[in-house]
């Protein structure tokens, strides 16, 4: 993607090419189509059924719109989308924070910097199972857990995190593992910042924040979407942590989208509503998706040359 | 295809004893289990033909895979690990090849087998239209845990039979979170085998029920208002914090460090809280049957059973039946005492055989009768005080119901963290039990 | 702690009046970042920790900080593993270099040969992959049952790409963008084939985006679990059902459960640190600049 496009058209392919460029996609393409698309579609007919694998019927009758209709109108469902909302943007704002922190840290010279720096995207590695686990027994348990004694050293009453502040502890995991991951691409950003841009804005005589707000802050709109997309779609689906630390509650305090229609499809093995769950689920982050693209698209162009 | 590689298998197995078949195994890692895996060469010399592979899975994800197989007629398990909840629901799917046609085949395995030498009330809730659908691999029922220690330091005595009343005095009187010490530990975490396993028991015995005859939904009757009420106030009082994220292991961990001064909740924590590895009150911890409450004796313990059955979709039936009555059998009972060193360790609550042996009662005598006693007395078919249409004790007998209990665990725990109030959440577990009623096709 | 600022990212120090007011702040943030770094990774430390106490020491309350360590939890986590990491290395890179084969003539298309549609076909590609998982499983395992395909590796390959290949062709469509297209041009004239094209320049000169893409494709194969626990068994379960295999209801066991943690995680977070230069090279150059 370049800020600035090149003005040059490519010609067109000349006829007689064994390998056009179609030929090229189209392998990718028909993929995706296969392995995204039919089982979508299978899903999207299922849920037309009333259809529960703990009840087998010979037959599963068709009942139109009934399974749409019961989650539409339970206000259930409200909050759950609120839920995933709340954890995607949390998450997102405090990596974004907490990741250009830490770029900008690590861009400073200093000894131990490639070191830090590879140690610090440790916790991206971690598979989000072991997150819950770690976090849930060994860090957060309010009695044996490594924070509640930390806690008490000072004085403190050690908290339930979990039951009082559950989408928060949740939304700290997730921080915990895609932290890393903005600090890397935004750091990349910063190191391909020209010396001389910053130079010439402290000749103008720029201040520390002057030179961020309009030097460096321009230069990582790129590594910023990069950032936003990439985690935008995988918190989305976040599921791991939640499964393995507080399965969705209490209540429904962190059952987000994926969590719900995991809930009714394998948990009640209830096909049909897990089916139209997950259709709406489809439906609703597609929304967002496009909503997304179009964003970063504007700025930058997609189909450089 | 499956058809043809199911007859040459078997055509294999007619023409030489010798033909290797391979059998895979789906089970949950508790320790029980994880013995039954060690114990697999033992398998192997009885039946060096058969080759036993393991899955292990989380108790949860055993269930869905499970399921999905078994309804989907993949077929990839021969043996599965199915609960007692599961064993009439699946019998009555077609989802498990009955097991007495097995028996009448295999009259050797039968006499040392010896099904009647299982308990009879675990035998009968394994058992749909007089066919046997599943073997036992270890049966629990609940029982009162306590600290004797701490007991003795507040100046109170626990009774064999206590009432729920006095587990909550005993729990005022015990409680001192400044020292770390906690008057109650009892499961918050939601879930249907999770918190609701414990709290229906505590609803049973209040004088509550799930349904009525008629499918009607009792959540909102008093009954269950001073049974929540209570269950809810107790763990806010009494308990240690962040009661919502502990189930049976957090609970244990907390017991077993001395944190708490009572617990109710499955016996096989009995043998666990007096292993010396990992329990630091196995000289201090006492044992007292389950509490009763106000509305009636009856349901105030629950009865579970891990059992060992064979998928429909199996195509190694005979293979399967020779390793779940291997595994479930008398000899397997001795088997894990020789290699474990003590009679203590064995899988408890399925042979009549096991309680009267003398080495057993002795090496778990503080605690072997009572929980004979519980496993026995369980009656999955009278677990309350008034008629019921359907069976189980700590759960509901249908298909919907694991769904429906870890819906409203999930608003028992809105109401433990205090996210809610007891009253929300029973209107929103009525609203979802009259939803599981009536699309369940229950109610008339 | 600190060295004296060397690039002009820092002002320099020479020449500033300010001289040690600045060496005290870059000491502070230097220490600064050493705190956070450590607050980062100590999760981990923790649980490597705990993998070699005893199961008491494990939940000890206060913690237990200097203790003997043993081996025994990892002999018990050794047990299985072995099968799962090969299963585990097969299906990571199995489907990273599918994905590749599939995703890289398609960015390259894209990047070289834009039509009206290109954006549209890169916008849907990339929209797949917000498609949760959860949502197509019944009918991806009755799929899967028909096409013998559960408790594969190739089945779990095959999903895996599903899940890679956007990404791919993502990536590699923004790094191809910005190789000048001055290069191809001269090409074209000498009448070059886009096979030739392909092959003798654009994929030379994309090597640092393809790794920095690769690790990254790794590491989600790697720590996917979703996939692997409903459509896998036991012939071709990776390490994230091998972990969830520790899991127990019944009994304690955050020793052996750290064990099996460290065994899993451990290989990705040693390829991650080797590798992560080449991410850092490979994205300075496409997605990031």
């Amino acid at each position: 993607m370049t800020a600035v496009p090149m003005t040059a058209t490519p010609p067109k392919p000349k006829q007689g090419f064994k390998l056009t460029p179609a030929a090229l996609i189209w392998p990718a393409m028909l993929y995706l189509i296969l392995t995204t698309q039919v089982p979508f579609f299978m899903t999207v007919y299922y849920s037309f059924f009333r259809w529960n694998l703990q009840a087998p019927t010979p037959v599963h009758p068709f009942v139109g719109f009934e399974n749409y209709v019961g989650l539409l109108t339970d206000p259930q469902n409200l909050h759950i989308i609120l839920n995933t909302l709340q954890l995607t943007a949390g998450t997102l704002i405090i990596t974004l924070v907490l990741g250009a922190s830490l770029a900008l840290l690590l861009n400073r010279p200093f000894a131990g910097r490639a070191l830090l720096r590879t140690i610090l995207i440790s916790s991206f590695l971690v598979m989000p199972v072991v997150t819950a686990v770690i976090w849930k027994n060994m860090l957060l348990n309010p009695i044996f857990g490594f924070f509640s004694w930390f806690v008490q050293l000072f004085g403190g009453t050690p908290i339930d995190y979990l039951s009082a502040h559950p989408m928060g502890t949740i939304i700290a995991m997730v921080t915990w593992e895609w932290t890393p991951f903005a600090m890397l691409i935004l750091l990349t950003g910063l190191q391909s910042l020209p010396d001389d841009q910053i130079e010439a804005a402290r000749l103008d005589g720029a201040n520390t924040w002057q030179e961020f707000r309009y030097v460096v802050l321009p230069h990582w709109t790129q590594a910023l979407e990069v950032v936003i997309l990439l985690e935008t779609i995988n918190v989305l689906q976040v599921y791991g942590e939640i499964f393995a630390s507080t399965s969705g509650g209490p209540g429904i305090a962190t059952t987000n989208l994926p969590f719900s229609v995991y809930q009714r499809l394998l948990q009640e093995g209830n096909v049909g509503v897990g089916s139209a769950a997950g259709v709406i689920t489809v439906v609703l982050t597609n929304v967002l998706a496009i909503f997304m693209l179009r964003l970063i698209n504007r700025n930058t162009q997609v189909g450089g040359h | 295809m499956k058809s043809l590689a199911a007859l040459l298998t078997t055509a294999l197995a007619l023409g030489s004893a010798q033909a290797a078949s391979t059998i895979t195994v789906a089970t949950v890692n508790n320790p029980d289990m994880v013995t039954m895996q060690k114990l697999t060469p033992e398998f192997n010399k009885l039946y060096p033909d058969i080759n036993v592979k393991w899955v292990v899975l989380p108790e949860n994800e055993l269930r869905q895979k499970i399921t999905l197989d078994v309804a989907s007629g993949a077929g990839s398990f021969d043996v599965a690990t199915v609960g007692a909840y599961e064993v009439p629901i699946w019998a009555k799917n077609g989802w498990l090849d009955p097991l007495t046609p097995a028996f009448a085949k295999n009259p050797d395995i039968a006499k040392s087998y010896n099904v009647s030498d299982l308990i009879p009330g675990v035998r009968n809730a394994l058992t749909v239209g007089g066919q046997l659908y599943a073997v036992p691999f270890y049966a629990e029922s609940s029982m009162t845990f306590y600290n004797k220690d701490l007991f003795k330091k507040a100046g109170v005595t626990m009774p064999v039979n206590p009432t729920w009343t006095q587990i909550e005095s005993f729990a005022a009187k015990i409680n001192d979170p400044k020292n770390g010490t906690y008057g109650i530990c009892l499961r918050g975490l939601p879930g249907w085998g999770e918190n609701m396993a414990v709290f229906s028991t505590v609803m049973n015995t209040f004088g509550g029920r799930w349904f009525d005859n008629n499918w009607q939904p009792q959540l909102n009757s008093a009954a269950w208002k001073n049974a929540m009420t209570f269950y809810v106030n107790v763990i806010k009082k009494y308990g240690p914090p962040g009661a919502t994220s502990n189930g049976f292991t957090e609970n244990l961990t907390l017991m077993s460090q001395g944190k708490c001064g009572m617990w109710v909740d499955a016996t096989v924590a009995a043998g666990l809280l007096s292993d010396p590895a990992s329990s630091k009150i196995v000289n201090t911890v006492g044992f007292a049957n389950a509490p009763t409450g106000p509305g009636t004796t009856r349901g105030n313990h629950w009865y579970w059973s891990w059992n060992l059955a064979i998928p429909k979709s199996s195509k190694q039936e005979d293979a399967a039946f020779k390793f779940i009555t291997w595994a479930t059998s008398k000899d397997y009972i001795a088997l894990v005492a020789k290699t474990k060193g003590s009679w203590a360790s064995v899988p408890p609550g399925t042979r009549t055989s096991t309680y009267t042996n003398a080495q057993y009662r002795k090496a778990a005598g503080a605690f072997s009768s009572l929980v004979q006693k519980s496993i026995s007395s369980a009656d999955v078919t009278k677990a309350t005080k008034d008629p019921v249409p359907y069976t189980g004790i700590q759960y509901v007998a249908i298909p919907e119901f694991q769904a429906l209990g870890t819906q409203v665990g999930q608003y028992l725990a809105g109401a433990i963290s205090g996210q809610t109030t007891v009253d929300q959440a029973l209107a929103q577990a009525q609203a979802a039990a009259q939803k599981v009623a009536k699309d369940g096709g229950y109610q008339k | 702690m600190t060295t004296l600022p060397q690039s002009g990212t820092q002002v320099p120090a020479n020449n500033t009046p300010k001289k040690p007011p600045v060496n005290v702040l870059g000491g502070l943030l230097t220490a600064l970042t050493y705190l956070l770094t450590f607050l980062f990774f100590f999760p981990i430390l923790w649980m490597v920790m705990a993998a070699f106490k005893t199961e008491a020491q494990a939940f000890q309350t206060p913690p237990v900080f200097v203790f003997t360590p043993i081996l025994d939890n990892f002999r018990v986590a050794f047990e299985r593993y072995f099968p799962a990491l090969l299963n585990s290395l097969g299906a990571a890179f199995g489907s990273t270099i599918l994905a590749f084969i599939l995703g890289l003539p398609a960015a390259f298309a894209l990047a070289f040969y834009t039509t009206p549609r290109s954006r549209s076909v890169l916008t849907w590609m990339l929209s797949t992959k917000f498609m949760p998982a959860v949502g197509v499983i019944v009918p991806l395992y009755l799929l899967f049952t028909n096409l013998h395909l559960l408790d594969t590796l190739p089945g779990l390959i095959l999903m895996y790409t599903t899940m890679n290949l956007p990404l791919v062709v993502w990536m590699m469509h923004s790094y191809m963008t910005e190789i000048p297209y001055a290069i191809f041009e001269a090409a074209r004239v000498d009448g070059a084939s886009v096979w030739r094209e392909f092959f003798g320049m654009a994929l030379p000169l994309s090597l640092p985006g393809i790794s920095a893409t690769a690790l990254l494709a790794v590491i989600f194969a790697w720590n996917e679990a979703f996939f692997a626990l409903n459509l896998t068994t036991s012939d071709a379960a990776p390490l994230s059902v091998f972990i969830g295999s520790f899991k127990t209801g019944e009994g304690l066991f955050w020793a052996q459960m750290s064990a099996a943690a460290v065994l899993t995680v451990f290989p990705v977070i040693v390829f991650g640190w080797i590798a992560q230069r080449q991410l850092v090279r490979g994205l300075s150059f496409g997605a990031v600049k």
